[in-house]
């Protein structure tokens, strides 16, 4: 299957909703790691939208990128909490661990406030970090 | 069989509650996957027959079961941390199970929603302005007023959405109430459509609270039949802070870029779609069911100080020892909070400064500890109580970096709409550097004999911070919304309190 007819796919089963770009976007982003520009074009067309329409909104969201990248992925909350909680001490050794291998982001506020430093692999999410804990975590994610 | 009861809050499975949930069903036991009593320090925590055990791990089953623990903290309600709290939001906080309709319905669940459809809109209205209820995500503007505007707003459609794009560092509580009690915003959400005639709603959640997501799909999937033919429709963010401002959230919910509109028209008058719509915090919609009771809106408005009434979910964070979730009626001081309730700094070290209120609140200097817990009170401050965050720092904190992070914060999450937002921070992290680099030289261009009104002497540190007070108090005035509004909240108090660190 192309991806304009997966994408169609997609779109299909949010019709029913009101406003359906973000929902379908997050499945687009889902199933393929990325928003590609193939696919704008054919989110574009299914939702009849402007392809700059479309970009608009992807280039907009921080959960939405261009280019797939298939490394695991390690988000570190660095908010003010965390920053409380002695985060900007673990970000040197977090780099080193994470190398190439591992895509190291920043988000700001994982809502761990109260246990920063805090991070999140996927859907799990960990607290209390320190050096060990988190260059552990990178290394085995 | 013993019952062991242990949260599925997100935090507490951060601190690796399901390790310890999985041993005691090893030992035998029955385990009851309840909300977070919101005693985070205390994660994972286990109750048995009303007694607690803090921090426990997988290895501490046996000595649990047999009583010789030593991390027993004793009966949970009458711990200090509890017992002192006046818990109306929170009230099921730790007792119930999420998803338990029954738990739910037993704990004085529905009366509210039962009530209300037996009174009139107009009577529903009346309720929750009498109760003194403001909304809880920031802006503290009265419910019940802005409920009645929807009301008296002609349209065929009406909308009720629930912000919960919860991106204020050192806030919770919006994701501890989906988490542990959904059923309590989806009949806050219930009776607000009552009130004003709405026949649709929408949870705007962030993606960053996927446990949260996944508990409210499955809150509304149980109880759908109770609330319709109101319907509600779960919708997650993307990532973008910016969308916590409620008009910038309601571009994100109709599929656009989430960027500012301006105000007015009022989302009361044209929301979502361009119908009349309710937009009302997670905390604020969920305090509704309780003051929909018989008298709950007197109870409610007899708590407090001023025109702050009711209580507030407080959230301590940050470099704290006791860091978790406090509800108490307004007027408390920041000093109990963060000196009696929180014990102070986790390092040990003395308290430098507290931010209140997320990104966009004031740095408060330790002497000014004895402000109370009130809208206004911190306004006269040059302050605000946001959504309750509290995050409190030791004397290791570089003040002037942190409102260098302010400045960069608002760069990297301004919408782009309005100038002063999306220029002004970027400048204001150059002029933050440079304050901190002693000033700034002339350049070569202005160093040109034809440049006759350049200063030939660049600019002087003093020159600078002049400059930056003046450039927040541009951001301040002109922004369009609260982002780049009150970015300068942080940047100046700090400046004004921590000289000595921009230097």
């Amino acid at each position: 299957m192309s991806v304009a007819e997966r994408v169609a796919e997609i779109v299909a089963e949010h019709t029913d909703r009101e406003g359906p770009l973000l929902p379908v976007l997050h499945d687009v982003q889902g199933e393929f790691g990325c928003i590609s520009p193939e696919a704008e074009a054919a989110i574009a067309k299914a939702l009849n939208l402007t392809r700059a329409e479309v970009h608009g909104v992807v280039s907009f969201y921080h959960d939405f990128s261009a280019e797939a990248d298939p490394r695991p992925c390690v988000e570190l909350c660095r908010a003010e909490a965390c920053q409380a909680s002695g985060v900007e001490a673990l970000v040197a050794a977090a780099q080193t661990a994470a190398g190439e291998r591992v895509r190291l982001k920043t988000v700001y506020c994982l809502g761990l406030c109260s246990a920063g430093p805090a991070a999140r692999i996927g859907d799990t999410v960990h607290a209390r970090l320190d050096e060990d804990r988190l260059t552990n975590l990178i290394e085995s994610a | 069989m013993t019952v062991v009861r242990i949260s599925d809050d997100a935090l507490a499975l951060a601190c690796g509650a399901d390790e310890v949930a999985r041993a005691f069903e090893a030992a035998g036991c029955e385990v009851e996957r309840v909300s977070s009593w919101g005693m985070h320090w205390l994660e994972p925590l286990v109750e048995i027959d009303g007694q607690g055990w803090g921090l426990i791990e997988p290895g501490d089953v046996t000595s649990v079961l047999d009583s010789s623990s030593e991390k027993a903290i004793g009966k949970i309600e009458d711990h200090p941390f509890i017992a002192g709290q006046h818990r109306l939001t929170f009230a099921r906080a730790g007792k119930t199970r999420p998803l338990s309709l029954e738990d739910y319905a037993a704990s004085g669940g529905w009366a509210g929603l039962k009530r209300a459809r037996s009174m009139t809109p107009e009577a529903v209205v009346e309720d929750v302005i009498a109760s003194g209820l403001r909304g809880r995500g920031g802006a503290g503007f009265p419910a019940g007023i802005k409920w009645r505007t929807v009301l008296q707003a002609a349209g065929a459609r009406k909308y009720i959405v629930c912000n919960a794009d919860e991106g204020d560092s050192g806030t919770f509580a919006d994701r501890m109430l989906m988490e542990g009690d959904p059923f309590a915003l989806i009949e806050g959400m219930a009776i607000a459509a009552h009130a004003v005639g709405a026949q649709r709603g929408y949870i705007y959640v962030r993606s960053e609270y996927p446990h949260a997501i996944a508990k409210l799909n499955s809150a509304l999937a149980l109880c759908a039949d109770r609330i319709a033919p109101f319907a509600i429709e779960v919708r997650v963010g993307a990532g973008a802070y910016v969308c916590g401002e409620e008009t910038s959230l309601l571009n994100s919910l109709e599929g656009k870029r989430g960027e500012v509109r301006a105000k007015p028209p009022l989302p009361a008058i044209e929301g979502l779609f361009g119908c009349p719509t309710v937009v009302n915090n997670v905390l604020t919609l969920a305090a509704i069911p309780h003051i929909l009771t018989v008298g709950g809106a007197s109870l409610y408005s007899s708590l407090g100080i001023e025109r702050s009434k009711g209580t507030m979910p407080i959230q301590i964070a940050g470099n704290i020892k006791h860091g978790g979730l406090y509800e108490t009626a307004f007027g408390i001081t920041l000093g109990e909070l963060v000196n009696e309730i929180g014990g102070g700094t986790f390092t040990g070290r003395p308290v430098k400064a507290v931010q209140v209120g997320g990104p966009l609140g004031a740095y408060i200097h330790p002497d000014q500890f004895d402000l109370p817990f009130d809208y206004e009170a911190y306004a006269a401050a040059d302050g605000l109580i946001g959504h309750g965050g509290v995050v409190v720092f030791d004397d290791s904190a570089d003040m002037g970096a942190m409102a260098r992070f302010a400045m960069e914060f608002c760069a990297a999450e301004s919408c782009g709409k309005c100038t002063p937002c999306r220029i002004g921070s970027t400048r204001g992290v150059e002029l933050i550097d440079r304050i901190r680099d002693g000033g700034r030289r002339a350049d070569a261009v202005e160093a040109l004999p034809q440049m006759h009104n350049a200063s030939k002497q660049g600019r002087s540190r003093d020159d600078d911070v002049a400059l930056l007070e003046d450039l927040c108090e541009t951001m301040r005035d002109a922004s369009l919304c609260a982002l780049g509004g009150f970015t300068p909240y942080p940047v100046l108090s700090a400046l004004r309190h921590w000289p000595e660190d921009f230097e």
